[in-house]
């Protein structure tokens, strides 16, 4: 790839050359101010609204003076509050993982979803559970790990055959295959077992629905961890984003880079898949709308994918808890409603290049 | 004295020699491991039906298979218990490899398979649809899932067209909707009751022994007409196959010869799926499997409808026989799948093919 044609596609890359960033730093500053408010507006709506109809006193003493004996005050702390954090941090994760899964693999349609990672994750989790006896969240969600990066490891490889290297066509064909071959393996240890098939089926849809304490506190430390590796992975996909011969001119070691990437892409999507089950299009979507607001550098991206992706997150679950007359729209499933036309437009687009 | 340069008579001839004897060498490679591939079918097709509860010998299969003979009790076994299920193996496994096959030449990739873009998914919503709100008999579930197939496959031919249809989009949207497609049935299978999901699910799996009588006549008249059709719709593959620029030039309508060979292809995968579900990776590894039998002489199509017949065959009898608890046939190819990727990535990738 020339110099010239790296340039054309991406105009911001590393901190050697001079970016629009610097110039607009303080608009792009001031637009990380609003989304947070957004975000705290967000995460607000999402803790007051549900079908118990809990006024805004009684929320505000379930924080300052806690009633265990009164129901609604138990319902926003044990119920809506953990629901709306898992939410929160599961989005951030998937909207980062999808980031650095374009930047790593240079393909506008990358996506832990689409990529069979989230799959992947889920797979593993569930045969730990029904094969191996698993116990615990602590524990399955190292098989969560393990089957994103076994999903990476695939997918990624069968796409790179050939001399045109991943493609996003091919990236999408593994991943679809990927997810199929998971999907009937997934289905069939679980066939025979009535009440394990009840739950796979309300865990495949992907839903932070009852997603108690428990499950923030066990998943939200590698999380935590992932998400401060993104956010300062920017410089980094920067380079890569240019072709590896210019990250190379550009002093970066590339193998170790994307090495780094994937194993923190496997512990962002496997952490979210244990918490929430496969969810897909949050890390495909928002890191396309966080470059049409802050332009392509990297630095800017992740930061404003980590503040959008939960904000989609939960207007998704609260999308769900308002329009299903009775009982509600799963978050996985109202995201692959409105997510596959955008992912469809993705496509269709004409000047789809190589990020 | 002839020089150098001058290409003599005898030396056109010995030319002409060499390249006419290795047409015939390779058409008898060609013939030789077809016929070799229908001869397995066969062999496997009478085994499947030789072992069980009651083993029959294969003398007696054939003998009561073309009625050449009668012992009530041999009859009962192999015509009314595992005829219908062996034939269906035999007739879905036919027509997914030869869809498989016309799909990755038509899309001009290994990878594409009507499995991944769209065309199952939209079976499969169409037939849990059917399952879970109507609650319908299996005969109305097939062809819910037919009709399905086809809509999706002309939903994703409409939205991936742009002055014409390119692979790379046809397979992008195809995968978005069948992402769309999957988040819908995940829905439906949540919300239902536990008896009707787990139908749901066992479909989506799928089993040769789904079909009754009636989707297997149906699916056998279906083979009869358009496997003869595809054959001689093939010249028209191999001119496609040029690229559309060099199609054109040779005279080629090239977009209704891509639309009828699709529709041909898809019309055969949506039979197949209407007998006995969306079987995964039937149709993706058929094709790739004969091409590589057969050399890169040939069409392959008809080498293809037999490696299918045979993975389709042996799933059944893993699943049926082999394996402690008898599980659904696509738990079989789905983890056949598997290791063909696995093989993918370690053979093509040394041959530096593109894809």
């Amino acid at each position: 790839m020339t110099l010239a044609h790296a340039r054309s596609t991406s105009p911001a890359p590393g901190s050697g050359v001079a970016a629009p960033s610097h110039r607009h730093g303080g608009g792009l500053a001031a637009g990380l101010v609003v989304l947070v408010g957004v975000l705290a507006v967000v995460a607000f709506v999402s803790v007051t609204l549900g079908t118990r109809d809990v006024g805004l006193a009684t929320i505000w003493k379930a924080f300052t003076d806690f009633d265990p004996d009164n129901t609604s005050e138990t319902v926003i702390r044990e119920l809506r509050v953990p629901r709306t954090l898992v939410g929160l941090v599961a989005g951030m994760s998937l909207g980062l993982a999808g980031a650095i899964l374009q930047g790593v693999t240079r393909n506008p349609l990358a996506d832990p979803g689409i990529m069979g990672i989230n799959t992947g994750a889920s797979a593993f989790i569930v045969v730990s559970i029904m094969v191996l006896g698993v116990q615990g969240l602590g524990t399955y969600i190292w098989f969560g790990f393990l089957g994103a990066a076994v999903a990476i490891f695939v997918v990624y490889g069968v796409a790179s055959f050939g001399r045109e290297g991943a493609t996003p066509v091919k990236l999408a064909l593994a991943g679809a295959a990927v997810t199929a071959g998971f999907y009937s393996v997934t289905t069939g240890v679980v066939m025979t077992n009535v009440d394990a098939l009840n739950e796979l089926r309300f865990w495949q849809v992907g839903s932070i629905a009852g997603r108690y304490w428990p499950v923030f506190t066990q998943t939200a430390p590698f999380m935590a961890v992932g998400v401060a590796v993104a956010l300062f992975s920017g410089r980094a996909l920067n380079g890569l984003s240019l072709g590896d011969d210019m990250a190379v001119a550009l002093g970066q070691r590339i193998r170790l880079t994307r090495s780094i990437m994937f194993v923190s892409v496997a512990v962002l999507a496997g952490a979210a898949t244990a918490a929430c089950g496969p969810i897909v299009f949050i890390g495909l979507v928002v890191p396309h709308v966080a470059r049409a607001l802050c332009g392509p550098d990297y630095r800017w991206v992740m930061v404003y994918t980590a503040l959008l992706s939960p904000i989609i997150l939960l207007s998704a679950d609260i999308i769900g808890r308002v329009s299903a007359g009775d009982g509600e729209l799963q978050v996985g499933v109202v995201l692959g409603v409105l997510g596959a036309p955008a992912f469809i437009a993705l496509v269709r687009r004409r000047d789809l290049a190589e990020l | 004295m002839a020089t150098p340069t001058l290409v003599q008579d005898t030396d056109v001839e010995h030319a002409v020699g060499t390249i006419q004897r290795g047409r015939v060498v390779r058409k008898g490679r060609v013939l030789g491991v077809t016929t070799a591939l229908a001869l397995l079918a066969f062999a496997l097709f009478v085994a499947t039906m030789m072992v069980g509860s009651f083993p029959v010998t294969p003398w007696e299969v054939i003998a009561s298979t073309f009625r050449l003979g009668s012992d009530p009790s041999v009859d009962f076994v192999v015509r009314d218990l595992r005829l219908p299920v062996a034939t269906t193996a035999l007739a879905v496994g036919l027509a997914m490899g030869v869809s498989g096959l016309v799909f990755q030449k038509l899309l001009a990739n290994p990878l594409a398979s009507p499995d991944f873009v769209g065309i199952s998914s939209g079976a499969g919503l169409a037939a849990v649809g059917s399952i879970i709100l109507l609650n319908v008999s299996a005969m109305f579930v097939s062809v819910a899932a037919l009709g399905g197939a086809l809509v999706a496959a002309l939903l994703i031919y409409l939205l991936a067209w742009r002055d014409g249809i390119t692979g790379y989009r046809f397979i992008l949207i195809g995968i978005g909707v069948s992402e769309l497609m999957v988040a819908l049935t995940g829905y439906l299978i949540a919300r239902a009751d536990i008896f009707e999901a787990r139908e749901a699910m066992t479909w989506l799996v799928g089993s040769v022994g789904n079909a009754g009588p009636t989707q297997l006549r149906i699916l056998l008249v279906a083979l009869a007409v358009l496997l003869p059709l595809t054959l001689v719709l093939n010249r028209h593959l191999d001119v496609l196959e040029l690229g559309d620029d060099a199609a054109k030039a040779l005279g080629a309508n090239v977009e209704r010869m891509r639309l009828v060979l699709l529709a041909v292809a898809v019309v055969l995968v949506a039979l197949a799926t209407a007998a006995a579900g969306p079987l995964p990776f039937v149709a993706l590894i058929a094709g790739p499997i004969a091409v590589r039998l057969i050399g890169a002489n040939g069409s392959g199509l008809v080498a293809a409808a037999f490696v299918g017949a045979l993975i389709v065959l042996v799933a059944d009898l893993v699943a049926q026989h082999v394996v402690p608890v008898e599980l659904p046939t696509g738990v079989v190819t789905g983890a056949i799948g598997a290791p063909y990727l696995i093989w993918l990535l370690a053979t093509v990738n040394r041959e530096g093919r593109g894809g």
